[in-house]
């Protein structure tokens, strides 16, 4: 087969399949349970550490909340 | 030891440049290369004076952003926007009235020379200042960390000038290799690559080590329109100098590989320069401004995944009715109209951040400018799969409706976007406690609103009246118009188009001045010594 048609099968396919299955993977992921917090807080990210970056010692509110 | 690597580097640059000025097969390549012995020259005059100094800058102020860059970023935007804007106007009348291409400047201002010197001051010059400055600026806020690699940030800063006025002079003197959005010869494209890679260093160092757990969604964008930028530059300029010293180069494919190269990285400069690297400012200056967070978070992730899996393939929509296979511009074309979901989703995710907070689009006219912002974001994404239908390309391909909805998307939704994120930053980089007159700001926002329906309704008018009017045929078959009957027809719409433009110029001159005045006379931000921040 020549490499056109080899590439072209495996795109319309296999890859087709790959992706597909990646994009429905990110909207599972997304709406995953307990992803509410981590959003809520990432969403909130740009209100804080407006004038200065973190110090060494700074931990964001979902990382306190993991420990 | 390194200042004296760097002075030796600057020294064998301006003399490989002076040679290179002294053996040009052609004035676009000598221009170029004496711009770049004279930048490389005066680079090195300016080493050599700090070489006797020896005060080493403080080790990186890791406790401070880096804003310097970003000021100077702010200042390009506006620069460039302005002489974006200038030669936008004079190239509208130059359509109305073509005694504007005057005789004595045949050959560098008419037309032809200044179209892509147009195209590229408001895509490159205007909108890429204003993605470096605005990404610059916003990872570091999201990352909670100073700018990775030093002074890594100025060279891609100041290299990606050098690349606007290399590109630019060469349009001039008749430097291009003819594809639309990609005009600048192999030699302005390798520059590009080197300073876009420092980009990507800067941009991810900062990522990787940043301070807040997560990538807030803003950065993803901006990644993603970092990175894509560099494969689409890198495969639509596979091209071999016809000699090293001479501007000319050939194109590596040929034919319809070539077109479709072509259509691939443009349409795709549509979807990650002009849109994702924005979105990016949206994601940020948005719910900045209106002081509440993103209405969904969730759907912002969707939004980003969704766009940049569909953009990719839209591209072969503009290669209807040409030699392109139809597998392939079908498949372009069904791609173009899925993109209507992350497109909306997003501009609705935009447009709610707003909920609850809707009074301020009265009082705030930057709010203002980027709620119409978001809203012409919607048009033109709703506008643009619409047009990609073969049977609706069929009239409006070839027409002025093309331009009208370019520049409702441009106009609109880029420049009204980096309006409001330069009024956001102009008071915040300069320590300022507000802009010096938001009366202003609304007149710049009118003007500009005004101007752009003037000069969307006019594309539509013109485009249409032109499908129309190349496609009619009488009883016999036979085509009823000539083409310039249809140049004669459209007269008005041009003049029309053109005041549209004066009106957005006008809008940015404003902006311009009520920036000068915010960083001259605006007063100091005070902060409070009692107050400390709850971090």
């Amino acid at each position: 087969m020549e490499t056109y048609s080899l590439l072209r099968s495996f795109a319309d396919s296999w890859m087709l399949l790959v992706l597909t299955l990646f994009f429905v993977g990110v909207v599972f992921w997304a709406w995953r349970p307990g992803s509410r917090r981590a959003h809520e807080d990432a969403a909130n990210a740009i209100f804080r550490h407006e004038r200065k970056p973190a110090g060494d010692d700074w931990e964001s509110a979902s990382e306190e909340a993991r420990k | 030891m390194l200042d004296y690597v760097k002075l030796v580097a600057l020294g064998v640059i301006a003399l490989l440049a002076a040679i290179a000025a002294n053996y040009a097969r052609d004035l676009a390549y000598m221009v170029n290369a004496v711009t770049i012995m004279l930048v490389a020259g005066g680079l090195f005059l300016w080493q050599v004076r700090r070489l006797g100094d020896d005060v080493r800058p403080a080790p990186a102020l890791q406790s401070e952003y880096m804003d310097g860059v970003v000021r100077y970023g702010v200042v390009a935007t506006a620069f460039w926007g302005v002489v974006g804007f200038l030669v936008a106007v004079f190239i509208a009348f130059q359509l109305a009235f073509p005694a504007l291409n005057f005789d004595w400047a045949h050959g560098y201002l008419n037309f032809g020379r200044l179209r892509p010197l147009h195209t590229s001051a408001v895509i490159f010059a205007f909108g890429g200042n204003a993605l470096i400055a605005t990404s610059f600026y916003v990872v570091q806020r999201t990352s909670a960390a100073r700018l990775w690699g030093g002074n890594l940030a100025w060279f891609v800063f100041w290299g990606y000038n050098l690349f606007i006025v290399l590109a630019a002079s060469g349009y001039l003197l008749g430097a291009t290799q003819s594809k639309e959005y990609a005009e600048p010869e192999w030699y302005v494209d390798l520059w590009l690559t080197v300073v876009w890679v420092a980009y990507l260093a800067v941009f991810l160092g900062t990522i990787i080590k940043r301070k807040e757990p997560h990538i807030y969604v803003a950065n993803w964008f901006y990644l993603a329109f970092i990175v894509t930028v560099a494969m689409l530059h890198i495969f639509n300029n596979l091209s071999i100098p016809v000699s090293i010293f001479g501007s000319k180069s050939v194109q590596l494919f040929s034919g319809v590989q070539d077109a479709m190269v072509q259509w691939w990285y443009g349409h795709n400069a549509v979807g990650f320069f002009l849109t994702a690297g924005f979105l990016g400012m949206m994601y940020y200056f948005v719910p900045k401004q209106a002081e509440r967070p993103v209405y969904s978070y969730k759907l912002s992730i969707v939004h980003f995944w969704a766009l940049i899996f569909l953009y990719i393939w839209a591209g072969p929509h503009h290669l209807h009715y040409t030699a392109l296979p139809d597998w392939a511009a079908t498949l372009g074309m069904v791609f173009s109209i899925m993109l209507w979901m992350p497109s909306w989703g997003g501009m609705i995710n935009g447009l709610m951040t707003l909920s609850g907070a809707w009074d301020k689009l009265r009082t705030d006219p930057i709010i203002r400018m980027m709620v119409v912002s978001i809203g012409f974001y919607g048009m033109s994404t709703f506008e643009g799969p619409m047009m990609s239908i073969r049977a609706v390309n069929s009239l409006s391909h070839y027409t002025d409706w093309t331009i009208g909805h370019v520049h409702s998307g441009a106009l609109g939704w880029n420049g009204m976007i980096t309006f409001g994120a330069l009024y956001f930053l102009t008071p915040k980089l300069w320590n300022k406690e507000r802009l010096y007159s938001l009366t202003l700001v609304s007149w710049h926002f009118w003007l500009a609103t005004i101007g752009i329906v003037l000069y969307a309704s006019a594309m539509w008018v013109s485009g249409i009246m032109e499908g129309l009017m190349w496609r009619e045929v009488d009883a016999n078959g036979f085509l009823v118009n000539a083409f310039a009957d249809t140049v004669a027809a459209k007269f008005p719409m041009n003049v029309v188009r053109g005041i549209g433009g004066v009106l957005y110029l006008t809008g940015a001159l404003i902006m311009c001045y009520n920036m000068w005045k915010t960083v001259t006379s605006a007063p100091e931000r005070v902060t409070r010594a009692t107050a400390v921040p709850a971090e």
